[in-house]
């Protein structure tokens, strides 16, 4: 297709780059520099959508973040990228875009029934219309809202693209380069404040790129140029264009995502997709400009009805023309702007000016230029169903109430313009209260809640004078007071075109008989009827009508629904819009991507990992890994086909037999020093450690205040006033800020310090009846006798040359050490053991087997240690001290934790000796009582026995010790199995402990 | 994302930090007869005022020091940070 509505001799797209993509399927060229919006409507196509609710034909409304609803879907190999402004999203070779909302195709939509339909879609549709059956939600209204709603479809494959995030500190951040951003970022650059200026669309300049004046001489276009070059040149000054600050957040934290390949065919190799950066600023100057406003009348929403700042910004920055035919509709100076830019290239416009006699330069440049205008007119409906075909116009009454001389005039496009709104949303995320200025009909910032200040159009300054003049002075000002120099910059002379006031009037009245739609929220589908409904309903807050109606919602967040929603509201209400309020601006100002957000925390970058020195070892004897926390654990170490299940029996069974040895370094460790360190320890743990003797290690139990068990493990005493505490290795962290809290905080007088040195030390447990034989051989020269390192004993010892810790612990219950060196020698230390342990039939064992030794042990782990056991419920009360007190201990004297028949731990056998108890499971007397079954409590962990070769588990239940004997039910609902089993002793293998003592 | 100035490290972004809850609570003496009451006040009850709050932050990515924080709980203002052992105002 040629491209029809191109204009030779305008615009800034690049003429000698062709570029070709294609839209729902159909192939259309366009240039370099062009957005999907710009190359469509150069090619004459307007229908881009179907609209939310009624499912109307939707074209294009404005040029950029204005835009409601030309929102597509771009589709590139496979992957799908919806919610894409037509108006941003700029084209590049091969790209693909196809309209959302509309089934079969936006051409013929069977939703557009809704149209037709409209009494069943009135204001609170979503409430009154999916209130009843229920059991209609599951099979038919929430399907049909899915199908119905919605700006496109999210990919469901993985996203290759690469995605980064960012942090910045700055003294003044920018947000847009109109006259305003530019002007007061040169002012603060030149003072030598660190700048960051943003600009959302890829040319810098905002309304200088479309506007007809001339500041120190130079065109705006040129002196906009100059100044962003010499910007750039800067180094203390950051300047990005494709990056829309979205959201204002606490501190002066304020979120920009920067698109840096979404206009290239290609992500380039070493360039993300998107880019968020993390902006925290001293100073931040709002400079983001005003929306144009709508004009409310019959069928506004037709493709062609466009804002007619749109219109202008079409030509002059793209060489489009958005009609041959065009009706330009105004209550201000800023129709004819457009008009004389239509006249200029080639284009007879009308104008339709709502004022009765306005007299300013630019209504009398329009004049001399032939433009027809025609005074105290409007326009009554726009005609035509895909495209704007004609349009009803009528002269209206002083009053604006009546409309006579009713006609039908021809034309392809209606550019309205009802006067300009600021945006204020960051001002207003940032928790600035808004103030009305009854010049301009619309809010403005009042008093800054953060360091922030809003210039320009934003801030409701309507002249390039008075813009330029305030940004130059804030430039300077704010950065003053960071910088503390002096350097002023003069100011350049503006040349500008005067305009005179605007008319109030912003929507047209119905002629008798009529009922046409005038939208208001153009992409929620919001009417004038709407909200007149929402308030005969007895809506009344602005916040309950925005809901009920979704006027102002969604990803438009009513940028250019907002004040026309508010007018009418007072308007019915008989009040003035200030009484009315608005509604909170909330971030995002525009959408992000979830990549954007998400960036590199992806997969396994989502957390660190964290892995052992002897990492590559286990890797290269075919370790199967684990997550535990952070940490990769081997879970076992397969031999040929062997499964799960086969590997943690043969290397439990080993441990029993022969030797083991388990890669423990993952445990937490703490170093506990100073003079104080016994007395702290014996207010962290429940049982008493003032009396522990160097050399020794004590398994210790600590508690929450609550009395809940937080953590255990054994400390060694190192030295007199060092101890070395081992943790859990997902509670690691947790007690370090438990201990430190308490020394900080609660007995700062202790003189004691904690460090944590997980990452100092490597461990391996070396446990089974070989063990000591073992030891023997690789400390030849320690003696390591059951006399010389007896049970809970601790040597420093020389491990082939290193220094080596040798810590007579056992979590497995047989005769077991932990071996500890420096984490370098980790892996030295790991091999030697397998090394020398061969001939005593050493094996590695993993977390299954370890887990296995230790159930059928009864020790217990974070499965007991649930976050809801006391010491009593683990059976560990042999550990809590009568005598002194300690963290948690008040706790433990509560009724609910001292009653008789208190949960308990015990063990659990089948009956039938085979078939193993679903970990979870419910130990219940009667399997066949009536649901609820009233449970005596639940299996907490289960193993096969490798001593008894059956199945065992650990369970916590109700008055445990007296259950020990009885034959109960483990019921898995979840496995729809119900065991019949036997309540045993938690410690089902040797129970006297004979074992770690030998 | 709040900015909290750490008396020990300077002004740092929130995500090093975590939150301590109330920073008024103490901790009763040991080995002091309590009764249940000021006992369950201590572990469970806390106020959770709107404005102004003295509250403890844990600089964990940071120098590992417990602080307190003077902040709003409505607005996030942060009038004044201590260090542990710092009377407060
Ligand atoms: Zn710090």
């Amino acid at each position: 297709m040629s491209q029809d509505f191109r204009l030779d001799k305008i615009g800034m797209v690049n003429r000698n780059k062709k570029i070709s993509f294609t839209f729902n399927g159909k192939k259309y060229f366009g240039y370099e520099g062009d957005t999907i919006a710009s190359a469509l409507i150069a090619n004459g196509v307007h229908l881009v959508g179907r609209s939310f609710k009624y499912h109307r034909p939707r074209g294009f409304f404005g040029v950029g973040v204005d835009e409601p609803y030309a929102i597509l879907q771009l589709e590139r190999n496979n992957e799908r990228d919806p919610n894409i402004r037509a108006t941003e999203q700029e084209i590049f070779e091969g790209l693909e875009v196809k309209s959302v909302n509309c089934w079969p195709s936006v051409n013929f939509d069977i939703g557009a029934i809704n149209n037709f339909l409209k009494m069943f879609f009135p204001a609170g549709f979503y409430y009154k219309t999916f209130m009843w059956p229920p059991s209609f939600w599951y099979k038919i209204y929430e399907p049909f809202i899915r199908m119905a709603a919605g700006f496109g479809e999210a990919s469901i494959k993985h996203d290759k693209e690469r995605y980064e995030h960012k942090y910045e500190y700055c003294d003044l951040l920018i947000t847009g380069s109109g006259p305003s951003g530019l002007a007061s970022a040169y002012a603060a650059a030149k003072n030598g404040a660190r700048v960051i200026l943003a600009e959302d669309k890829p040319r810098y300049g905002g309304s200088l790129l479309t506007s007809d004046v001339n500041i120190g001489n130079q065109t705006g276009i040129e002196w906009s140029e100059k100044i962003i070059t010499e910007l750039k040149s800067m180094s203390n000054v950051i300047v990005k264009n494709r990056s829309q600050v979205f959201g204002y957040y606490d501190h002066n934290m304020l979120v920009m995502s920067e698109r840096i390949s979404d206009h290239l065919p290609k992500t380039q190799k070493y360039l993300p997709k998107q880019r968020l950066w993390y902006i925290r600023a001293k100073e931040v100057l709002i400079s983001s400009g005003s929306i144009e406003r709508p004009l409310v009348f019959g069928n506004n929403d037709t493709p062609g009805v466009m804002l007619s700042s749109a219109a202008k910004e079409y030509m002059k920055v793209y060489g489009v023309l958005v009609g041959k035919k065009p009706l330009i509709f105004t209550n201000n100076d800023s129709g004819y702007e457009t008009a004389i830019e239509f006249k200029k290239n080639g284009v007879n416009p009308l104008i339709l000016d709502t004022r009765k006699e306005p007299s300013s330069d630019i209504i009398s440049e329009a004049k001399n230029l032939g433009i027809e205008i025609k005074f105290s007119y409007v326009v009554v409906a726009a005609k035509g169903y895909k495209k704007v075909k004609s349009a009803d116009i009528a002269k209206i009454s002083d009053n604006k109430k009546d409309l006579s001389n009713i006609e039908n005039i021809e034309c392809d496009c209606i550019c309205v313009s009802g006067f300009w709104t600021p945006s204020i949303h960051l001002a207003s995320q940032s928790g600035n209260k808004s103030e009305f200025n009854e010049k301009i009909d619309a809010f403005i910032p009042k008093k800054s809640k953060q360091k922030e200040n809003t210039i320009g159009s934003a801030n409701g300054k309507f002249t390039l004078e008075e813009t330029i003049n305030e940004a130059f002075e804030k430039g300077y000002e704010v950065s003053n007071k960071i910088t503390e120099n002096n350097n002023k910059v003069s100011i350049p002379t503006v040349v500008e075109k005067k305009s005179t006031e605007h008319d109030k009037f912003w929507c047209v009245p119905l002629p008798k008989g009529k009922s046409y739609k005038r939208f208001l929220d153009f992409q929620n589908d919001v009417a004038v009827t709407d909200i007149e409904l929402a308030l005969r309903e007895g809506f009344r807050s602005i916040e309950h009508v925005k809901r009920y109606t979704t006027l102002g919602m969604a990803t438009d967040q009513g940028k250019t629904s907002n004040l026309n929603g508010l007018q009418l509201v007072s308007d019915i209400e008989n009040k003035v819009v200030p009484q009315v309020g608005h509604t909170t601006f909330r971030p995002p100002y525009t959408p992000v991507s979830i990549g954007a957000i998400v960036g590199r925390e992806v997969g396994k970058h989502s957390k660190p990992t964290r892995k052992s020195p002897m990492h590559e070892w286990h890797e290269k004897n075919n370790a199967i890994f684990v997550d535990a926390g952070v940490w990769l654990r081997p879970r076992y170490y397969k031999q040929g086909n062997e499964t799960l299940f086969e590997a943690s029996k043969r290397e439990a069974k080993n441990v029993r037999k022969n030797v083991g040895v388990c890669d423990v370094t993952t445990l937490g460790k703490i170093d506990v020093k100073g003079p104080d360190a016994a007395e702290f320890l014996n207010r962290v743990y429940t049982n008493a450690w003032l009396k522990l003797p160097v050399g020794k290690a004590r398994y210790g139990v600590m508690l929450r205040e609550d009395g809940i068990v937080m953590d255990d493990g054994t400390t060694t005493r190192i030295s007199e006033n060092h101890y070395h505490m081992t943790t859990t290795t997902a509670q690691a962290a947790n007690v370090l800020s438990h201990l430190e809290y308490y020394l900080q905080l609660v007995w700062p007088e202790l003189n004691v310090n904690v460090v944590s040195t997980t990452e100092q030390w490597a461990g391996a447990a070396i446990a089974g009846p070989n063990s000591r034989a073992l030891l023997m051989k690789l400390f030849p020269n320690t003696d390591v006798s059951n006399e010389g390192l007896p049970f809970m004993g601790y040597k420093e010892a020389d491990l082939f040359g290193f220094p080596a810790k040798i810590y007579r612990i056992s979590f497995s219950g047989e005769l077991a050490y932990e071996v500890n060196v420096e984490s370098d020698y980790g892996n030295f230390m790991w091999e030697k053991i397998i090394e020398v342990g061969k001939e005593f039939q050493i094996q590695p064992y993993g977390t299954e087997a370890l887990s296995t030794l230790r159930i059928e042990m009864g020790h217990v782990a974070a499965s007991e240690l649930d976050g809801r056991t006391i010491p009593h419920d683990a059976s560990l009360e042999g550990l809590v001290s009568k005598k002194k007190d300690f963290i948690g201990k008040r706790s433990l004297s509560r009724s609910a934790f001292i009653k008789p028949d208190r949960e308990k731990i015990v063990g659990v056998v089948p009956l039938d000796k085979t078939t193993s108890i679903p970990e979870g499971s419910y130990i219940v007397k009667d399997p066949k009582a009536k649901l609820p079954n009233p449970k005596l409590g639940h299996v907490s962990a289960s193993c096969w026995s490798v001593e008894y070769d059956n199945p065992f588990s650990l369970a916590i239940i109700k008055d445990g010790k007296n259950m020990i004997g009885q034959k109960l039910f483990a019921m898995s609902p979840l496995k729809n199995k119900t065991i019949p089993v036997e309540i045993v002793s938690s410690h089902y293998v040797d129970p006297e402990g004979k074992r770690v003592r030998a | 994302m709040l900015y909290i100035f750490c008396p020990h490290c300077g002004l740092r972004s929130q995500n090093e930090f975590a939150y301590g809850g109330d920073a008024t609570v103490k901790r009763p003496e040991l080995n002091k007869e309590i009764s249940d009451k000021d006992w369950d006040n201590f572990v469970y009850l806390r106020k959770s005022p709107r404005g102004k709050h003295l509250e403890l932050w844990h600089h964990i990515s940071g120098c590992r020091q417990w602080i307190k924080v003077e902040r709003d709980t409505s607005t996030h203002e942060i009038f004044k940070t201590y260090k542990a052992d710092e009377l407060t105002e």
